[in-house]
């Protein structure tokens, strides 16, 4: 189960229509251990592709760096599709290498509703899970 | 004369958990196969045909060393080489 603030929430949808029809994608950050997401991180699509996303290596590093030295983890590592379900691909499970985070697709593909929905992905398992949103 | 090397939660299972190991080399591929002494299986995560694997972003100190010189990168005793696995994917 993921539990996120719909500030974050929002924040994910908003940058995934932002970018739209490049893929958006971004971290939200919480206190190692918890399980819980506070900090919003969106990334650079280093690809500015409308079917693959990856994360710039620079910025990679200092993001991880930063979190390692506040003692975070990154609870969400979220990514849109432009064109396609919010499911994990092939792709998306094969790079897959978080073990502990929340696994959050958003689909811009129709206009007018954002899909969002989350999943495990461990060992090229894929299992979707419910999102609670609160306040 | 150590290299510290910072290994990412997935790759800690071939190091026994450790977040952080060390080694020695003069080059980035030479400290890989020497952490395969101790750590076998790390070095096949790392490297595929002789370069680096495309999704595994390596950094000695703060940089990307595909920006520097891949696996002939020279390191020396006091340099931390960090490991991260690439964030990506795609619509397929």
């Amino acid at each position: 189960m993921l539990t996120i603030p719909r500030e974050l929430r929002d924040k994910i949808v908003a940058h995934a229509r932002q970018d739209h029809p490049d893929e958006a994608c971004g971290v939200l950050a919480g206190p190692a251990g918890s399980d819980r997401p506070e900090r919003f991180i969106a990334m650079t699509n280093a690809e500015r592709s409308p079917t693959f996303y990856r994360f710039d290596s620079a910025e990679q590093f200092r993001v991880w760096q930063e979190m390692d030295d506040k003692d975070e983890e990154p609870v969400v590592i979220y990514h849109s599709h432009t064109a396609t379900e919010a499911y994990p691909s092939r792709t998306d499970i094969s790079y897959a290498s978080e073990p502990h985070a929340h696994y959050v697709l958003v689909s811009t593909k129709d206009e007018h509703e954002t899909e969002f929905r989350s999943y495990r992905i461990v060992d090229g398992v894929v299992t979707e899970e419910p999102v609670t949103v609160v306040e | 004369m150590a290299i510290e090397v910072r290994i990412p939660t997935i790759l800690r299972t071939y190091t026994d958990g450790a977040k952080q190991v060390e080694g020695t080399g003069s080059t980035l591929g030479e400290l890989f196969t020497d952490l395969e002494q101790r750590h076998g299986g790390l070095q096949a995560r790392l490297v595929e045909g002789g370069s680096l694997r495309r999704f595994v972003n390596v950094y000695l100190n703060d940089e990307d060393v595909r920006f520097l010189d891949g696996l002939a990168t020279p390191v020396k005793d006091g340099d931390t080489v960090t490991v991260l696995p690439a964030v990506a994917g795609g619509a397929r």
